[in-house]
């Protein structure tokens, strides 16, 4: 569905992204981890067609992204940006009826009510549907924004550290929301802070240091314990949790 | 849950279109009927059934009474209300593509810059070309400033209120400089033209110009009800807009030649109003929330409710005298201008 092809991006001479090549298919959810400066924000962006890569190409469903017009990549792919602020007073239900817009003029607008409903209710914020956007916490922004996103209803979803501002149990939900969208055979791409998180909810795991794929596979084939110290530079256990990797660093 | 508000936001909406509407009613017959020559309403009433071809028994037998209405009063009236519509929507798309409440022609030196580009046309000598050719060397100075202020006052895809204010400050300024340069070569007859200019006034409207400001603010107010949407997701920020699959580049460029368009045949004709376009958008919003299609058709007709209640008062509160709207506006928008930016500190918890 995506693919990514020897792509590098370079900012004043300095390697951000240093030939990667990458696929994402149906119905998986792949995670981006890597330590912070790695370049996993940057692969997102060139991924999603925010970035045009200094070399290399993305396509998507075998077009080259950069040639696809605005309007119609906002109905193939769906992007939760890590800054989501409104600057006017737009209500809830408002801001999640924003992601139908890439519909509007086609005929999936008719299921425009039913879609943003169900958006709402997945991420847990239908009680906030009437609240003004700009009076909320960070966490109810966070979910407000991804309802956006899953309304969006694309078969490509690209989630920013999405589970960054939330408490422990809307971040397993956000996570939830992920899985059971790749179920209904979407790709979701995924960048993610937590790796036992990562381990848990994604079928496959891409690991970013220095700009270059250091591995890619299922979450127990990339995380070892040696690999994740050698990348993060820190000394970690991994657990076995229920078929899951649990990383733990060592204390 | 959606259904349940769309009830709740046509009744509001209904409320602002009947309130605005006696409002502009209200204020057209007052405009017409007050004055140094007394005339009744039904006079008023008359003399605009005749207009229509249709005869009747109230209409004005007196042909000074006629003329007054239609030579004097009714051009001001129009006048009025096009240029508080296209002010005011200037306002609205204006605060739209910069993301931020508080961006305003007047403000941000908009208004200035066209009026430098008028004064220039006075001084040059093209004004002699017709009335046409001030507006357009008045849009040409609004879309040289506008261009200005967004391309310094934006980092990543938002203004800071901090920022935009000090650009607007640089703005008018070398406006300001400009015109008191243009002052000081001009000739008397000139001269009074540009003082006319920087404190506004719709006296001695003719119909001739009502028209091209008409027909300008038409172009604007159609063009931004058409943007509505992609404003509404200009709101989520930059990126997010053009996830959504908007052209924010185009939108962009489109948006800032509106409000220079607006803003520009605005003071070409009646001088520099400031403060229409931040207060008039700003109670609309309050009253039908911010989606851009409702308030920028409700910032229109606000706008014109404005300025004929602004310009009756600025014609009748000194008695025999004629106080520049510019200067009515001034005095309710600063203090409304200071009450919006303490509160956005106070939210914001600073100047972001």
């Amino acid at each position: 569905m995506i693919s990514a092809r020897n792509v590098s991006v370079r900012l004043d001479s300095r390697a951000i992204l240093d030939d990667v090549s990458l696929d994402v298919a149906p119905g998986e959810v792949l995670a981006l981890v890597g330590p912070n400066g790695a370049g996993k924000s940057t692969l997102l962006s060139v991924l999603s067609g925010d970035r045009k890569p200094d070399s290399g190409t993305v396509t998507i469903d075998g077009r080259d992204i950069g040639g696809i017009r605005h309007a119609e990549l906002a109905r193939l792919r769906a992007v939760l940006t890590q800054e989501n602020t409104v600057s006017f007073p737009f209500r809830v239900s408002e801001v999640v009826a924003m992601g139908r817009s890439p519909w509007s003029r086609t005929r999936d607008s008719r299921d425009d009510v039913a879609v943003v409903n169900d958006a709402l209710a997945v991420t847990d914020v239908a009680h906030l549907s009437e609240r003004r956007f700009t009076t909320l916490s960070g966490g109810e922004k966070a979910r407000v924004s991804l309802a956006r996103v899953l309304a969006q209803h694309t078969p490509v979803v690209f989630l920013d550290e999405p589970t960054a501002a939330l408490d422990l149990r809307h971040q397993e939900e956000v996570m939830r929301v992920a899985r059971s969208m790749a179920a209904d055979g979407r790709a979701v791409v995924v960048v993610l802070h937590d790796l036992s998180l990562a381990g848990a909810y994604s079928d496959r795991l891409a690991l970013v240091a220095h700009g270059t794929l250091d591995a890619i596979g299922t979450p127990s084939e990339v995380l070892t314990a040696e690999r994740v110290e050698r990348v993060y530079g820190l000394a970690v256990d991994l657990h076995d949790v229920g078929g899951h990797p649990v990383v733990v660093p060592r204390r | 849950m959606v259904a349940a508000r769309s009830v709740n936001t046509t009744l509001r909406g209904l409320t602002l279109t009947l309130t605005l509407a006696a409002l502009l009613l209200g204020g057209i017959v007052a405009s017409a009927v007050l004055g140094q020559l007394p005339v009744s309403p039904a006079e008023v009433g008359g003399s605009l059934l005749r207009s229509l071809g249709i005869q009747n028994a109230w209409a004005p037998t007196d042909s000074i009474v006629e003329s007054t209405l239609w030579v004097v009063r009714f051009p001001r009236i129009a006048m009025a209300m096009v240029v508080g519509a296209a002010l005011a929507v200037a306002g609205a798309v204006m605060q739209a593509i910069f993301g931020n409440p508080l961006a305003e022609p007047g403000v941000v030196g908009v208004s200035s810059g066209a009026a430098l580009g008028a004064a220039i046309a006075i001084v040059v000598g093209v004004a002699a070309l017709g009335d046409s050719a001030i507006a357009l060397f008045a849009f040409v100075g609004g879309l040289l400033a506008t261009l200005l202020v967004y391309f310094v006052s934006r980092a990543n895809g938002r203004t800071e209120v901090v920022t935009l204010l000090l650009t607007g400050i640089a703005v008018n300024a070398f406006a300001g400089a400009g015109l008191a340069f243009l002052l000081f070569v001009a000739d008397s007859g000139s001269r009074e033209q540009i003082v006319f200019w920087q404190l506004g006034s719709l006296n001695g409207s003719r119909w001739s110009e009502v028209l091209i400001v008409a027909l300008v603010t038409a172009i604007g107010l159609v063009a931004a009800v058409v943007l509505a949407r992609p404003f509404d997701l200009l709101a989520l920020g930059e990126r997010n807009a053009r996830h959504l699959g908007v052209n924010v580049e185009r939108l962009r460029i489109v948006s800032i030649v509106i409000v220079a368009l607006l803003t520009g045949v605005a003071v070409a004709f009646v001088g520099i109003i400031a403060f229409v376009g931040l207060v008039v958008p700003h109670a609309m919003r309050m009253a039908i929330g911010p989606a851009h299609r409702p308030l920028i058709i409700a910032s229109a007709v606000g706008g014109a409710v404005l300025l004929v209640l602004s310009d009756l008062l600025a014609r009748s509160v000194v008695p025999g005298g004629d106080l520049p709207i510019g200067l009515l506006t001034s005095l309710i928008g600063g203090p409304f201008f200071f009450y919006l930016l303490f509160r956005q500190r106070r939210q914001s918890g600073g100047w972001a």
